[in-house]
């Protein structure tokens, strides 16, 4: 049985546009909304060099991250070649315009991998 | 679908990256046969002079090995020459009696090597220069012969020269013309070559008529003969006397040949549709092309048509050389003979080490029409650029001749000779590629062109001031070439219009929304891409003020947000200080903000200005109503810092209130969107302290008034700014600056700063609409006027400047109760 988790509604994000989903633990999952209305959701960890995507310029069904231009896609996470590389994609559910993301993904995907630092912290780190 | 038949006669470069490009866009659209003439997969032809010299292998130029063929289902057929095409039935036939139908024929026969009419031209020894079988007789002749004879001192005769003197032969090099590479060198450049070769080892015959192959009695060459009588002993003699496009095949099938196959800008032959042809062997407008990267995008065109996507059209390209002899650089592109109506730079410095230094630059009517370099061509691509883009140099012809990298390229330590790198050597300083990860990258991913480079490496393709560099390592590990194509560049992919064709559409039939003028021109994607629509929406806004509405989905993050994003997400702020003064009460207000949002570091910038680095997006709203500060517009395409010295308020060698003058001019201007970041500094006297010499607009105070100084930049190429004018008033100052930054925003591309706009256009473009047209410059700083007036500040004015907040709230999952299952 799939628990779903109510986020948002989908008129709570912008067309060409993406929310932030905070977690517990990891990364958080974006969601992005294209200019068709799909909803798609990622890792907010663009395979590069961890940028946030959803902070990127939605476009067709990509995104370009905002730290070094890779452009991801929304359906699958892929890095447009020639990059390579791939981000989780979380599976999302829309009802009545009612936006949701599976349970078990929320509490596990992607949560493995660090996030990106950056100021003081990297001297403590070193 | 059932498959449709594609049958391609050749199998070289040229055809080969056609059948790539096709099955990259419609891999399963047709059955592929290929018929290639030699027993070998598809190799790089350009390299095969590293091999005769020893320096490659036949299995390292291997680009296409069989593997490849049976991975993509193409039946191939090596070793077999076609004799014949039925094209009313559409079948072709090979010499052995293969036959294959198609639908669809693509003639890539490449070109033949011109063997001199001479009496003993078919003697065992003498041989052309074109393919593995050439270079393998020639290492084989070397391990055993001593002398050989090199007809023709072009690029592919000295090439072959080098190469058997260094599997060591005894080498003359004959050659009808008086100096080497005539084609492609003056008589200095190709003297110089001749030395540096002579000092190698080779030797010549210069202004030769060779009249004769003389024998032995086994059949074999023993030495060539002059008009003039003279003997010179030759085992082996290799015409390279040049090449003619191979039309044999195609002229007996009846299509209409002239100097080669002739085709359309769709490589389609003009005779029947259903042939097409790319490479050497095709006559597009009249010329047929040698080098590679002409004809890959021949292939590329030809490959979208073959796909039946109709899209694309190849409109020729300009061409030009580097020779492949390891130690030698030389390169030449366009009228470097000059002549009648052209005028000369001349650098010649014949003893500097490595053979001497030789650059000479054609220009006609203010335009670089040639250039001819012999021992430093790391500036080849730059002069290059120059001549596709056929832009006025008048401004910068004092300084052209020392190159681009005379303006203080960095990131490169100085490195001019790609050659000369040690792997580790860094190339690309912005991206941080070395010399070996770029060398690795061409070699194992078969890359040829810049671009290509550009794309897998991200060597070059940020400030591009390694250009050169990596030009030259595509030259020698590739045998890439620098030619190109479009003078005329497309914004991006999604269109084929240039930016300078968006903004006059805009303003022509008047747009004001992205959706409308991406019908309205026709845009290939449904809404654009990261790199258009930013652009777009500037465009817009600065063409239409106050009517064409402001898209934030467009604007890059920094510009969406109002801060500028950090590699962690974290954001950094910067609030205005006007002309760089502060007070203890807006520190204050900062120091407190800093505690409160516990922001990790404080940094004073180099603009005069406070930056606090690592602010959570959350906390943005807050912290910029708690400093209570105006935004800095440090994240945007916008008017940055007025960078200032104290002036004749405090300082003893002031000569006018700087300070004050930066004040007026930053309080008129902020708010200013631009087609990238615009800086300005204001100095009290001459001994310029707010450094005004490297900013788009720079002002000096003089004694008697203000020196204007634009164009400058402080970036990737340091650009001292242009002296502009003198101005006796802070009122002109403000005018001119305003009517020249009025200017910029109406005519300047996206992310081009005024150093590169002023240097499109040129200095004396922008004096004729500043300083000359009087009413032209207050009208156009009345139109700055009216575009700033009630422009809202957007860490304040959040609705006016259309922020969406929403993006500042994260999102968080409703709690599990609420949870439903399905």
């Amino acid at each position: 049985m799939t628990t779903w988790t109510p986020i948002c509604r989908i008129d709570d994000i912008p067309v060409l546009g993406s929310r932030r989903v905070l977690r517990e633990k990891g990364a958080a999952v974006a969601l992005f909304r294209t200019e068709t209305n799909e909803v798609f959701a990622l890792l907010d960890r663009c395979p590069h060099k961890a940028g946030q995507l959803s902070q990127g310029i939605v476009f067709g069904s990509s995104v370009a991250c905002p730290l070094h231009n890779w452009t991801i896609g929304l359906h699958d996470g892929q890095a447009a070649a020639p990059d390579v590389g791939c981000t989780p994609r979380f599976a999302v559910r829309i009802e009545d315009g009612a936006v949701s993301l599976k349970a078990d993904e929320l509490a596990t995907l992607g949560t493995e991998l660090p996030l990106p630092m950056a100021g003081p912290c990297l001297r403590h780190a070193a | 679908m059932k498959k449709m038949k594609l049958v391609m006669i050749g199998n070289g470069m040229a055809g080969v990256r056609t059948l790539e490009e096709l099955l990259k866009i419609a891999p399963d659209m047709y059955d592929i046969t290929v018929f290639g003439a030699e027993p070998h997969p598809n190799y790089n032809r350009i390299l095969l002079s590293p091999v005769l010299a020893g320096e490659q292998t036949i299995d390292e130029i291997i680009l296409n090995p069989l593997s490849w063929y049976e991975e993509h289902g193409i039946t191939l057929h090596l070793g077999k020459t076609v004799v014949d095409v039925d094209r009313a039935r559409r079948v072709v036939t090979a010499a052995d009696g293969t036959v294959a139908e198609y639908e669809r024929l693509l003639i890539t026969t490449g070109s033949n090597p011109f063997i001199l009419p001479v009496p003993g031209k078919d003697l065992i020894g003498v041989i052309a220069y074109r393919d593995i079988a050439d270079t393998n007789t020639m290492i084989e002749t070397a391990k055993t012969h001593k002398h050989a004879v090199v007809i023709g001192g072009g690029l592919l005769g000295l090439e072959a020269a080098n190469g058997l003197m260094l599997r060591g032969m005894s080498v003359t090099v004959v050659h009808i013309s008086s100096w080497l590479m005539e084609r492609q060198l003056d008589t200095v450049a190709g003297k110089l070559l001749e030395k540096s070769l002579a000092d190698r080892g080779l030797k010549f015959e210069l202004g030769a008529h060779t009249a004769a192959l003389l024998g032995n009695d086994e059949g074999r060459v023993r030495a060539v003969q002059f008009k003039d009588g003279r003997e010179i002993p030759a085992d082996l003699v290799v015409m390279a006397a040049g090449i003619r496009p191979n039309t044999t095949l195609a002229e007996k099938i009846g299509l209409h040949c002239q100097r080669g196959i002739v085709v359309t800008d769709t490589m389609q032959t003009v005779t029947d549709a259903r042939i097409y042809s790319v490479g050497e062997c095709a006559a597009h407008r009249g010329i047929a092309y040698g080098l590679v990267a002409p004809l890959f995008e021949q292939g590329k065109v030809c490959a979208t048509h073959l796909a039946h996507f109709g899209i694309g059209r190849y409109t020729g390209s300009q061409t030009s050389t580097k020779l492949k002899v390891t130690g030698i650089d030389l390169f030449s592109a366009g009228d470097f003979m000059g002549g009648e109506g052209c005028e000369e730079i001349l650098l010649s410095d014949p003893t500097a080490p490595g053979g001497g230094i030789y650059k000479k630059l054609v220009i006609k009517d203010d335009k670089l029409v040639g250039a001819c370099l012999y021992g430093d061509t790391v500036d080849g691509s730059w002069y290059f650029k120059l001549l596709r883009e056929g832009r006025s140099v008048a401004d910068i012809r004092d300084r052209l001749m020392f190159g681009e990298s005379n303006i203080g390229d960095t990131g490169h330590e100085g490195h001019n000779k790609a050659a000369a790198m040690a792997d580790s050597d860094e190339v690309c300083g912005c991206n941080g590629v070395n010399k070996g990860a770029i060398c690795k990258a061409i070699k194992d991913k078969g890359l040829f062109t810049l671009e290509e480079v550009r794309k897998h490496t991200k060597a070059s393709a940020s400030c591009g001031s390694c250009t050169g560099l990596v030009e030259q390592l595509i030259m020698f590990t590739a045998g890439g070439d620098y030619s190109a194509t479009p003078k005329k560049k497309a914004m991006c992919g999604c269109t084929d219009h240039s930016h300078q064709e968006v903004r006059d559409a805009i303003f022509k039939d008047h747009l004001t929304s992205i959706p409308q003028l991406m019908q309205h021109l026709g845009w290939k994607t449904p809404n654009g891409c990261a790199s258009c629509r930013p652009a777009l929406n500037y465009y817009l806004i600065s063409s239409w003020p106050k009517e064409a509405k402001d898209d934030p989905q467009s604007r890059f993050i920094n510009e969406r947000s109002h801060a500028n994003i950090q590699k962690d997400g974290t954001y950094s702020v910067i609030p205005r200080m006007w002309g760089g003064e502060t007070t203890a009460d807006e520190l204050r207000r900062i120091a407190d903000a800093v505690d409160k949002y516990k922001i990790p570091t404080v940094k004073v910038t180099g603009g005069q200005r406070i930056d606090l680095l690592g602010v959570k997006k959350e906390d943005l709203v807050n912290v910029w109503k708690d400093i209570g500060m105006p935004s800095g517009h440090a994240y945007a395409k916008a008017l940055r810092t007025v960078k200032t010295c104290v002036g004749s308020e405090w300082c003893r060698m002031g000569t006018q209130d700087s300070t004050q003058m930066g004040k007026d001019l930053e309080r008129a201007m902020w708010r200013m969107y631009a087609p990238h970041k615009v800086k300005f500094a204001v100095s009290g006297c001459p001994r310029n302290c707010a450094e005004a010499g490297i900013k788009d607009v720079g002002i000096i105070g003089v004694d008697s008034g203000w020196e204007m100084y634009v164009a400058g930049n402080g970036g990737i190429k340091t650009e001292v700014a242009h002296f502009f004018t003198k101005l006796k008033t802070a009122e002109e100052v403000l005018e001119y600056t305003g009517a020249f930054m009025q200017l910029y925003r109406k005519e300047g591309w996206y992310l081009e700063r005024t150093v590169h706009y002023v240097s499109r256009v040129g200095l004396d473009y922008v004096k004729k609409k500043i300083l000359d047209d009087h009413e032209g410059r207050k009208a156009l700083w009345a139109e700055l006027q009216f575009a700033l007036d009630g422009e809202p500040d957007p860490w304040f004015d959040f609705d006016k400047a259309r922020v969406d907040t929403r993006q500042f709230q994260p999102l968080q999952p409703q709690l599990a109760s609420s949870a439903t299952s399905a």
